[in-house]
């Protein structure tokens, strides 16, 4: 081919692809638009109708008007009608009277936030939070807010990321700052790690909560204590606990492939023997925080994977052998509220 | 800033004329912009990459750390490689356009993947063909140039590139506004950008060929490539001196984190540290190029490296926010623009020319392993000793290091290149 002719070839080319791409961005803007334009395909209630009893509140991923905002269903009902508060959250968690949202500002200067919210969802509080939201968690009374995310820029680490996870009181009040911070006692000894990350707290009381510990390739389950300023290890192998209501066992992810996959599984165990349950029938490649629905189910969010965006609740019982169940369509980031 | 788009003129007419600067070769500037197609293509995703497992891919802590580390490490692994193969069949665009080919089907892959071993595999793809290409290119730009112009040819590359690094984000971000949520809107037009540079490469990329050129000129054809071209007593003191250098190089993400600890400067504003170093970069790769033609290209580089002790205290130093940061990311950027082409520009010609992608690829894996290594260890002591003293430490010994290296200088500058 000439240079002439090679020259001719690149244009039509590059004429065809631009084409293609404009043709496909305009078309996607359009699709986005009316589908952000439509009404939820789920049925509707109004807020007033679901504030009173016991409630799951998650955050709706139907890809429609409200997209991203804050729903809320009774527990009785949970694949019933849903009220929406108006507020938009990546991650979400509630308690009778308040709740803690993680929002991401995206932009070439993504900036991203957490947010108290009183029980009628009035904003009370404001942080900048440093990275991507992960996970958030109230204990139990409400007094207390545990935000994970992940920071940019701290990829140094021999793993390759870095997560943030600190503690503080509802409404500005006290700070713990990042629990990387504790004191990490692995096995009975006190340890200093460099690469050290946690994540995934779930709070027992008002000082006392479990989290996962990463170091060296290694996860542990931790029991922290906010006045001692402490992480103490319970048991290896263990991500994003979640205490069961009675406060007898924790759920939480198991990388049952250890090899340079991540392919994880739900893992309950006995707090007062150990005795540890894999949930073999379970759920495969979960990435999320388990919630417990009551003493015997837990529920999960799953992305939809042939819906990107879309995610689903699902339940499963804490017996080995139990098949999960869909909860609540289009839902994510979702806790029961008694 | 003068470019030229003309091509080379033949039998070395540049030497004696009167014109003040020969213009820029055709094969660099093609390179160069099939290097900034790529990185709009490569830094739109990599801009997005995070946001999207998060929120649209629903991944979390561990799944998504697996796949940012498989970001950063796989590309050094294939370099020597890619190096090799393209000195053995003496086809350097055509291994080029391997790694580029690679890279953009991997894209389409990125369109499909759901899940987290599906999505480390397409990352991994994309970086292996990153690391295929880089020296076949390097290599290419270097045989295309004369000797004296190769700091500023690779100066005009790197700008190139480094404008296209800066474009991906502004795009990857404009998209979402005018698409709310529209990630795979970002990956088409990041795909469509990579197959344009793909394109271009193979219809109007030279095929430029170490050893059939040399065949064609009068002299006596080389040997084919051999491993024992790269224990050339040349080029030992360059990997030795980039060894040193780079052990005491932390990656940027450490002096972002210090700049933030400085106090005052609002986690926001993270992102825009590497706007501003890559600004700076790209404004100073063509003059600290054709600087390091006139001083000397080794003494360039190791000097260059006081930028960067400069940068280390500059993030720390007592002294106002704003300062400390606009010094800081001009420093950083000075640093890049006086290290990353040069030392390509370098290796290259301090290895018989069958060698000369192979060689290029060993000094930038020696670089590329060094930096992994200094920024581990400066984990460890970040945390033993804070920030500031931490930073302190290391600008102190790689001022040390610097002096060190400034005695192989005349021997690498004083050396006998291969043309």
């Amino acid at each position: 081919m000439s240079t002439r002719a090679r020259v001719l070839v690149f244009i039509a080319v590059v004429v065809a692809i631009a084409v293609a791409a404009t043709v496909y961005v305009v078309d996607q803007g359009r699709e986005v638009r009316a589908e952000r334009a439509a009404e939820p395909e789920a049925e509707q209630t109004p807020i007033a109708e679901v504030t009173d009893g016991p409630r799951i509140v998650f955050r709706h991923t139907g890809l429609d008007s409200q997209y991203g905002v804050v729903a809320v269903v009774p527990l009785d009902d949970p694949g019933g009608p849903r009220a929406f508060t108006g507020v938009s959250c990546n991650r979400v968690a509630a308690r009778p009277d308040g709740a803690s949202c993680l929002i991401s500002n995206d932009g070439v200067a993504a900036s991203y936030e957490g947010v108290e919210l009183d029980a009628d969802w009035q904003q009370v509080a404001s942080n900048d939070l440093p990275g991507i939201p992960s996970r958030t968690r109230l204990s139990p009374d409400g007094t207390l807010v545990a935000t994970t995310v992940f920071v940019a820029g701290h990829s140094y680490m021999s793993t390759g990321f870095s997560t943030a996870t600190e503690v503080h009181e509802f409404g500005d009040g006290e700070r713990w700052g990042n629990l990387e911070k504790f004191q990490l006692v692995v096995d009975g000894r006190e340890v200093n790690p460099v690469d050290r990350n946690v994540w995934g707290v779930t709070f027992v009381d008002d000082n006392t909560f479990y989290a996962t510990v990463a170091t060296g390739g290694r996860t542990w389950l931790v029991e922290g204590d906010l006045a001692e300023r402490t992480l103490t290890s319970v048991s290896q192998d263990a991500e994003c606990p979640s205490l069961s209501p009675d406060g007898t066992r924790v759920a939480f992810k198991v990388d049952v492939d250890p090899g340079r996959r991540v392919e994880w599984q739900i893992a309950v165990q006995d707090l007062a023997t150990g005795e540890r349950t894999l949930l073999e029938a379970g759920p495969r490649g979960l990435d999320d925080q388990v919630e417990w629905l009551d003493d015997d189910t837990l529920i999960y969010g799953m992305p939809r994977a042939d819906e990107p965006g879309v995610t689903d609740t699902w339940a499963v019982d804490t017996t080995p052998d139990a098949a999960p169940q869909l909860l609540i369509e289009q839902a994510w980031s979702a806790t029961v509220v008694r | 800033m003068y470019i030229s788009v003309r091509d080379r003129p033949a039998g070395g007419t540049t030497r004696g004329s009167s014109s003040t600067r020969p213009p820029v070769g055709r094969v660099v500037i093609t390179l160069g912009i099939v290097s900034l197609l790529t990185d709009v293509s490569s830094e739109s995703v990599s801009a997005i990459l995070p946001l999207y497992l998060t929120a649209v891919v629903g991944l979390t802590p561990v799944a998504y750390g697996l796949i940012d580390g498989l970001y950063q490490g796989v590309s050094a692994l294939v370099r020597l490689g890619g190096g090799w193969l393209a000195d053995a069949s003496d086809r350097p665009k055509w291994v080029a356009f391997l790694g580029y080919g690679l890279s953009a089907v991997a894209r389409v892959f990125l369109l499909f993947a759901s899940g987290a071993a599906g999505i480390a595999a397409v990352v991994t793809a994309d970086r292996i063909g990153k690391g295929i290409r880089t020296a076949p290119r390097d290599a290419m730009i270097s045989t295309a140039t004369p000797t004296e112009h190769l700091g500023r040819a690779f100066g005009v590359h790197r700008m190139l590139d480094t404008i296209g690094a800066a474009l991906g984000p502004l795009i990857a971000f404009g998209l979402l506004v005018v698409v709310p949520d529209g990630y795979s809107v970002v990956l088409v037009v990041s795909l469509a950008f990579a197959l344009a540079g793909v394109a271009l490469l193979g219809l109007l990329g030279p095929d430029v060929r170490a050893r059939r050129d040399r065949d064609a000129s009068s002299g006596p054809t080389p040997p084919p490539f051999r491993w024992r071209d790269l224990t050339d007593r040349r080029l030992r003191p360059l990997l030795a001196v980039a060894g040193v250098l780079g052990l005491l190089t932390i990656s940027d993400g450490f002096i972002y984190l210090a700049l933030l600890d400085h106090g005052g400067v609002n986690v926001a504003w993270f992102p825009l540290f590497y706007v501003g170093t890559n600004v700076a970069y790209l404004l100073l790769a063509v003059p600290i190029g054709r600087l390091a033609d006139r001083v000397g290209r080794a003494r360039t580089l190791v000097v260059g490296h006081l930028a960067l002790v400069g940068a280390y205290l500059c993030a720390v130093l007592p002294t106002s926010t704003a300062a400390a940061t606009v010094g800081t990311l001009l420093l950083l950027g000075t640093f890049y623009a006086a290290t990353d082409g040069v030392i390509a520009a370098i290796a290259g010609r301090l290895v018989p020319v069958q060698a000369r992608s192979s060689g290029i690829a060993a000094a930038q894996t020696v670089v590329a392993l060094a930096r992994m290594l200094a920024s581990a260890g400066f984990g460890v002591l970040w945390l033993l000793l804070g920030p500031t003293a931490a930073m302190a430490t290391v600008a102190a010994l790689l001022a040390l290091a610097v002096l060190a290296a400034a005695t192989r200088i005349p021997r690498l500058d004083g050396a006998a290149v291969t043309t």
